[in-house]
Protein backbone atom coordinates (compact mmCIF):
# COMPACT_ATOMS: atom_id res chain seq x y z
CA UNK A 1 0.00 0.00 0.00
CA UNK A 2 2.78 2.39 0.93
CA UNK A 3 4.45 1.79 -2.41
CA UNK A 4 1.23 2.50 -4.34
CA UNK A 5 0.69 5.73 -2.40
CA UNK A 6 4.23 6.83 -3.15
CA UNK A 7 3.80 6.10 -6.85
CA UNK A 8 0.46 7.94 -6.95
CA UNK A 9 1.98 11.03 -5.39
CA UNK A 10 4.87 11.07 -7.87
CA UNK A 11 4.87 13.29 -10.89
CA UNK A 12 4.19 10.86 -13.78
CA UNK A 13 6.77 12.50 -16.04
CA UNK A 14 9.44 11.96 -13.41
CA UNK A 15 8.41 8.33 -13.04
CA UNK A 16 8.65 7.76 -16.79
CA UNK A 17 12.06 9.42 -16.90
CA UNK A 18 13.28 7.27 -14.04
CA UNK A 19 11.97 4.06 -15.57
CA UNK A 20 13.51 5.02 -18.94
CA UNK A 21 16.87 5.42 -17.27
CA UNK A 22 16.48 2.00 -15.61
CA UNK A 23 15.47 0.50 -18.96
CA UNK A 24 18.52 1.94 -20.67
CA UNK A 25 20.76 0.45 -18.03
CA UNK A 26 19.14 -2.95 -18.37
CA UNK A 27 19.32 -2.88 -22.18
CA UNK A 28 23.00 -2.08 -22.29
CA UNK A 29 23.85 -4.35 -19.36
CA UNK A 30 21.99 -7.24 -20.94
CA UNK A 31 23.54 -6.65 -24.35
CA UNK A 32 27.04 -6.67 -22.87
CA UNK A 33 26.81 -10.11 -21.18
CA UNK A 34 26.97 -12.34 -24.25
CA UNK A 35 29.63 -10.42 -26.19
CA UNK A 36 31.71 -10.16 -22.99
CA UNK A 37 31.82 -13.93 -22.67
CA UNK A 38 32.25 -14.31 -26.44
CA UNK A 39 35.23 -11.97 -26.70
CA UNK A 40 36.80 -13.75 -23.75
CA UNK A 41 36.52 -17.08 -25.57
CA UNK A 42 37.87 -15.62 -28.84
CA UNK A 43 40.89 -13.95 -27.27
CA UNK A 44 41.59 -16.83 -24.91
CA UNK A 45 41.69 -19.33 -27.75
CA UNK A 46 43.77 -16.96 -29.88
CA UNK A 47 46.35 -16.73 -27.07
CA UNK A 48 46.42 -20.52 -26.78
CA UNK A 49 46.98 -20.78 -30.53
CA UNK A 50 49.76 -18.16 -30.47
CA UNK A 51 51.46 -19.89 -27.54
CA UNK A 52 51.39 -23.24 -29.31
CA UNK A 53 52.53 -21.93 -32.67
CA UNK A 54 54.28 -18.58 -32.32
CA UNK A 55 55.19 -18.59 -36.04
CA UNK A 56 51.49 -18.28 -36.96
CA UNK A 57 50.92 -15.38 -34.53
CA UNK A 58 50.36 -12.82 -37.31
CA UNK A 59 47.59 -14.79 -38.98
CA UNK A 60 45.97 -15.66 -35.65
CA UNK A 61 45.98 -12.00 -34.61
CA UNK A 62 44.21 -10.88 -37.79
CA UNK A 63 41.58 -13.59 -37.40
CA UNK A 64 41.23 -12.74 -33.72
CA UNK A 65 40.42 -9.11 -34.52
CA UNK A 66 37.85 -10.28 -37.06
CA UNK A 67 36.25 -12.54 -34.45
CA UNK A 68 36.24 -9.73 -31.90
CA UNK A 69 34.65 -7.35 -34.41
CA UNK A 70 31.80 -9.75 -35.17
CA UNK A 71 31.18 -10.57 -31.50
CA UNK A 72 31.44 -6.97 -30.35
CA UNK A 73 28.81 -5.78 -32.85
CA UNK A 74 26.02 -7.19 -30.65
CA UNK A 75 27.14 -5.22 -27.62
CA UNK A 76 27.33 -2.07 -29.74
CA UNK A 77 23.79 -2.60 -31.05
CA UNK A 78 22.73 -2.66 -27.40
CA UNK A 79 24.71 0.52 -26.73
CA UNK A 80 22.99 2.35 -29.57
CA UNK A 81 19.58 0.93 -28.64
CA UNK A 82 20.00 2.25 -25.09
CA UNK A 83 20.24 5.78 -26.50
CA UNK A 84 17.35 5.27 -28.89
CA UNK A 85 14.95 4.28 -26.07
CA UNK A 86 13.02 7.33 -24.96
CA UNK A 87 10.32 7.75 -22.36
CA UNK B 1 25.46 15.03 -6.73
CA UNK B 2 24.47 18.55 -5.72
CA UNK B 3 27.31 18.52 -3.21
CA UNK B 4 29.90 18.26 -5.96
CA UNK B 5 28.07 20.50 -8.42
CA UNK B 6 28.26 17.60 -10.82
CA UNK B 7 26.25 18.49 -13.89
CA UNK B 8 26.47 16.01 -16.69
CA UNK B 9 25.57 17.62 -20.01
CA UNK B 10 22.81 15.89 -22.02
CA UNK B 11 24.13 13.79 -24.87
CA UNK B 12 22.85 16.17 -27.55
CA UNK B 13 25.18 18.87 -26.19
CA UNK B 14 28.17 16.61 -26.64
CA UNK B 15 27.80 15.70 -30.30
CA UNK B 16 25.59 18.40 -31.83
CA UNK B 17 27.56 21.50 -32.71
CA UNK B 18 26.20 24.91 -33.65
CA UNK B 19 26.45 25.95 -37.28
CA UNK B 20 29.52 28.01 -38.09
CA UNK B 21 28.41 29.27 -41.52
CA UNK B 22 26.00 28.44 -44.32
CA UNK B 23 22.48 27.16 -43.82
CA UNK B 24 20.11 24.44 -44.91
CA UNK B 25 21.63 21.15 -46.03
CA UNK B 26 24.98 22.87 -46.71
CA UNK B 27 25.44 24.28 -43.22
CA UNK B 28 28.95 23.74 -41.92
CA UNK B 29 29.56 22.98 -38.26
CA UNK B 30 32.61 21.70 -36.43
CA UNK B 31 32.05 18.08 -37.44
CA UNK B 32 31.70 18.91 -41.14
CA UNK B 33 34.73 21.17 -40.95
CA UNK B 34 36.83 18.42 -39.34
CA UNK B 35 35.67 15.91 -41.96
CA UNK B 36 36.67 18.29 -44.76
CA UNK B 37 40.05 18.94 -43.12
CA UNK B 38 40.59 15.18 -42.80
CA UNK B 39 39.86 14.63 -46.49
CA UNK B 40 42.25 17.42 -47.52
CA UNK B 41 44.89 16.20 -45.06
CA UNK B 42 44.83 12.61 -46.32
CA UNK B 43 44.82 13.71 -49.95
CA UNK B 44 47.71 16.16 -49.43
CA UNK B 45 49.79 13.62 -47.55
CA UNK B 46 49.61 10.96 -50.26
CA UNK B 47 49.89 13.55 -53.04
CA UNK B 48 53.09 15.01 -51.58
CA UNK B 49 54.44 11.54 -50.80
CA UNK B 50 53.71 10.18 -54.26
CA UNK B 51 54.83 13.21 -56.30
CA UNK B 52 58.56 12.60 -56.28
CA UNK B 53 58.67 8.82 -56.05
CA UNK B 54 62.27 8.61 -54.88
CA UNK B 55 63.97 5.23 -54.80
CA UNK B 56 65.24 5.88 -51.30
CA UNK B 57 62.25 7.41 -49.51
CA UNK B 58 62.61 10.32 -47.13
CA UNK B 59 60.22 12.23 -44.91
CA UNK B 60 56.55 12.01 -45.84
CA UNK B 61 57.19 9.41 -48.51
CA UNK B 62 58.81 7.18 -45.90
CA UNK B 63 55.77 7.41 -43.67
CA UNK B 64 53.31 6.91 -46.53
CA UNK B 65 55.17 3.82 -47.70
CA UNK B 66 54.96 2.35 -44.20
CA UNK B 67 51.17 2.77 -44.23
CA UNK B 68 50.87 1.33 -47.74
CA UNK B 69 52.97 -1.65 -46.73
CA UNK B 70 50.86 -2.17 -43.61
CA UNK B 71 47.62 -2.11 -45.60
CA UNK B 72 49.05 -4.46 -48.25
CA UNK B 73 50.67 -6.98 -45.94
CA UNK B 74 48.58 -6.67 -42.80
CA UNK B 75 45.17 -6.42 -44.40
CA UNK B 76 45.01 -7.38 -48.07
CA UNK B 77 47.39 -10.33 -48.29
CA UNK B 78 45.94 -11.80 -45.07
CA UNK B 79 42.36 -11.73 -46.26
CA UNK B 80 42.14 -11.47 -50.05
CA UNK B 81 45.40 -12.88 -51.33
CA UNK B 82 47.59 -11.32 -54.05
CA UNK B 83 44.55 -10.77 -56.28
CA UNK B 84 43.27 -8.18 -53.81
CA UNK B 85 46.24 -5.86 -54.32
CA UNK B 86 44.11 -4.25 -57.04
CA UNK B 87 42.07 -2.74 -54.18
CA UNK B 88 45.06 -1.17 -52.41
CA UNK B 89 44.14 2.46 -53.30
CA UNK B 90 40.56 2.07 -52.05
CA UNK B 91 41.42 0.27 -48.81
CA UNK B 92 44.39 2.57 -48.14
CA UNK B 93 42.15 5.63 -48.49
CA UNK B 94 39.51 4.01 -46.30
CA UNK B 95 42.04 3.20 -43.58
CA UNK B 96 43.75 6.61 -43.60
CA UNK B 97 40.52 8.61 -43.75
CA UNK B 98 38.85 6.68 -40.92
CA UNK B 99 41.97 6.94 -38.78
CA UNK B 100 42.26 10.71 -39.26
CA UNK B 101 38.55 11.30 -38.63
CA UNK B 102 38.78 9.15 -35.47
CA UNK B 103 41.90 10.75 -34.07
CA UNK B 104 40.23 14.20 -33.88
CA UNK B 105 38.57 12.88 -30.73
CA UNK B 106 41.72 13.33 -28.69
CA UNK B 107 43.35 16.30 -30.41
CA UNK B 108 43.03 19.38 -28.18
CA UNK B 109 40.64 22.11 -29.41
CA UNK B 110 39.03 19.69 -31.90
CA UNK B 111 38.04 17.04 -29.29
CA UNK B 112 35.35 15.54 -31.46
CA UNK B 113 35.63 12.25 -33.32
CA UNK B 114 33.87 12.88 -36.64
CA UNK B 115 32.71 9.26 -36.70
CA UNK B 116 30.73 9.78 -33.50
CA UNK B 117 28.05 11.10 -35.85
CA UNK B 118 26.39 8.47 -38.01
CA UNK B 119 26.75 10.26 -41.37
CA UNK B 120 30.29 9.28 -42.37
CA UNK B 121 30.23 5.68 -41.04
CA UNK B 122 26.88 5.13 -42.78
CA UNK B 123 28.16 6.56 -46.06
CA UNK B 124 31.35 4.47 -45.95
CA UNK B 125 29.38 1.32 -45.11
CA UNK B 126 27.00 1.91 -48.03
CA UNK B 127 30.00 2.49 -50.30
CA UNK B 128 31.54 -0.82 -49.21
CA UNK B 129 28.15 -2.52 -49.69
CA UNK B 130 27.92 -1.29 -53.29
CA UNK B 131 31.49 -2.25 -54.07
CA UNK B 132 31.35 -5.81 -52.75
CA UNK B 133 28.02 -6.49 -54.46
CA UNK B 134 29.30 -5.00 -57.70
CA UNK B 135 32.51 -7.04 -57.57
CA UNK B 136 30.55 -10.19 -56.75
CA UNK B 137 28.18 -9.75 -59.68
CA UNK B 138 31.05 -8.82 -61.99
CA UNK B 139 33.24 -11.79 -61.06
CA UNK B 140 30.61 -14.51 -60.64
CA UNK B 141 27.70 -13.23 -62.69
CA UNK B 142 24.35 -12.25 -61.22
CA UNK B 143 23.05 -15.81 -60.82
CA UNK B 144 26.37 -17.22 -59.65
CA UNK B 145 26.82 -14.52 -57.04
CA UNK B 146 23.38 -14.99 -55.49
CA UNK B 147 23.70 -18.77 -55.72
CA UNK B 148 26.97 -18.80 -53.78
CA UNK B 149 25.57 -16.24 -51.34
CA UNK B 150 22.20 -17.87 -50.66
CA UNK B 151 23.07 -21.55 -51.09
CA UNK B 152 26.50 -22.12 -49.51
CA UNK B 153 27.83 -25.54 -50.53
CA UNK B 154 28.25 -28.32 -47.99
CA UNK B 155 24.93 -27.72 -46.26
CA UNK B 156 22.30 -30.50 -46.16
CA UNK B 157 19.49 -29.71 -48.62
CA UNK B 158 16.72 -29.51 -45.99
CA UNK B 159 18.65 -26.88 -44.01
CA UNK B 160 18.46 -24.39 -46.88
CA UNK B 161 15.00 -23.43 -45.58
CA UNK B 162 16.79 -22.06 -42.54
CA UNK B 163 20.12 -21.01 -44.03
CA UNK B 164 18.95 -19.08 -47.10
CA UNK B 165 16.88 -16.39 -45.33
CA UNK B 166 19.60 -15.97 -42.70
CA UNK B 167 22.29 -15.57 -45.36
CA UNK B 168 20.14 -13.10 -47.31
CA UNK B 169 19.53 -10.89 -44.27
CA UNK B 170 23.06 -11.19 -42.91
CA UNK B 171 24.76 -10.37 -46.22
CA UNK B 172 22.55 -7.60 -47.52
CA UNK B 173 21.30 -5.91 -44.33
CA UNK B 174 23.31 -6.86 -41.26
CA UNK B 175 26.72 -6.46 -42.94
CA UNK B 176 26.46 -2.75 -43.82
CA UNK B 177 24.46 -1.99 -40.66
CA UNK B 178 26.97 -3.61 -38.32
CA UNK B 179 29.87 -2.09 -40.24
CA UNK B 180 28.49 1.42 -39.74
CA UNK B 181 27.21 0.91 -36.20
CA UNK B 182 30.49 -0.66 -35.04
CA UNK B 183 32.55 2.37 -36.04
CA UNK B 184 29.94 4.89 -34.89
CA UNK B 185 29.21 3.30 -31.51
CA UNK B 186 32.87 2.73 -30.68
CA UNK B 187 33.77 6.36 -31.31
CA UNK B 188 30.66 7.67 -29.51
CA UNK B 189 31.36 5.43 -26.51
CA UNK B 190 34.96 6.63 -26.36
CA UNK B 191 33.87 10.26 -26.62
CA UNK B 192 31.30 9.83 -23.82
CA UNK B 193 33.86 8.06 -21.65
CA UNK B 194 36.34 10.93 -22.01
CA UNK B 195 33.61 13.52 -21.33
CA UNK B 196 32.40 11.65 -18.23
CA UNK B 197 35.87 11.52 -16.72
CA UNK B 198 36.55 15.15 -17.61
CA UNK B 199 33.30 16.23 -15.93
CA UNK B 200 34.01 14.16 -12.82
CA UNK B 201 37.61 15.38 -12.61
CA UNK B 202 36.55 19.04 -12.97
CA UNK B 203 33.83 18.72 -10.31
CA UNK B 204 36.16 16.96 -7.90
CA UNK B 205 38.90 19.51 -8.51
CA UNK B 206 36.51 22.36 -7.70
CA UNK B 207 35.32 20.60 -4.55
CA UNK B 208 38.43 19.01 -3.08
CA UNK B 209 41.51 19.58 -5.29
CA UNK B 210 43.12 16.23 -4.25
CA UNK B 211 40.14 14.16 -5.30
CA UNK B 212 40.77 14.95 -8.94
CA UNK B 213 44.01 12.94 -9.01
CA UNK B 214 42.38 9.59 -9.64
CA UNK B 215 39.82 10.57 -12.33
CA UNK B 216 42.37 12.95 -13.86
CA UNK B 217 44.95 10.17 -14.10
CA UNK B 218 42.35 7.84 -15.56
CA UNK B 219 41.39 10.53 -18.06
CA UNK B 220 44.98 10.67 -19.32
CA UNK B 221 45.16 6.88 -19.49
CA UNK B 222 41.87 6.71 -21.37
CA UNK B 223 43.11 9.31 -23.84
CA UNK B 224 45.96 6.95 -24.61
CA UNK B 225 43.47 4.12 -24.91
CA UNK B 226 41.46 6.18 -27.41
CA UNK B 227 44.50 6.35 -29.71
CA UNK B 228 44.49 2.56 -29.70
CA UNK B 229 40.74 2.48 -30.40
CA UNK B 230 41.12 4.96 -33.27
CA UNK B 231 43.74 2.77 -34.96
CA UNK B 232 41.91 -0.45 -34.18
CA UNK B 233 38.55 0.74 -35.53
CA UNK B 234 40.16 2.00 -38.75
CA UNK B 235 41.91 -1.37 -39.03
CA UNK B 236 38.75 -3.38 -38.34
CA UNK B 237 36.60 -1.37 -40.77
CA UNK B 238 39.22 -1.80 -43.51
CA UNK B 239 39.81 -5.49 -42.85
CA UNK B 240 36.06 -6.22 -42.86
CA UNK B 241 35.69 -4.32 -46.12
CA UNK B 242 38.56 -6.45 -47.48
CA UNK B 243 36.93 -9.66 -46.22
CA UNK B 244 33.58 -8.76 -47.80
CA UNK B 245 35.15 -7.83 -51.13
CA UNK B 246 37.40 -10.90 -51.04
CA UNK B 247 34.42 -13.13 -50.26
CA UNK B 248 32.52 -11.71 -53.21
CA UNK B 249 35.48 -12.32 -55.55
CA UNK B 250 35.84 -16.00 -54.76
CA UNK B 251 32.78 -18.21 -54.33
CA UNK B 252 32.87 -20.21 -51.12
CA UNK B 253 34.46 -23.60 -51.50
Amino acid sequence: MGMAMMLAEQDPGELVAGLTAVGRGIVYGGAAIGPGIGIGIVVGNAITAMARQPESAGMVRTTMFLGIAFTEALALFGFVLAFIISG
Amino acid sequence: MALLALEFPPISHLIEWPTIFGDGPFAVNKVVLLALISAVLVFTMYFVAGRKGQLVPTGVQNFAETVVEFVQEGIILQTMGPEGLYFTPFLLTLFSFIFVTNIWGIIPVAQMPVNARMAIPAFLAILVWFIFNFIGIKKQGLGGYFKSMLFPPGVPKALYILVTPIELVSTLIVRPLSLAVRLFANMLAGHLLLVSFAVIATALFKATYVGAVLPGGLLIALTGFEVLVAVLQAFIFTILAAVYIGGAMHPEH
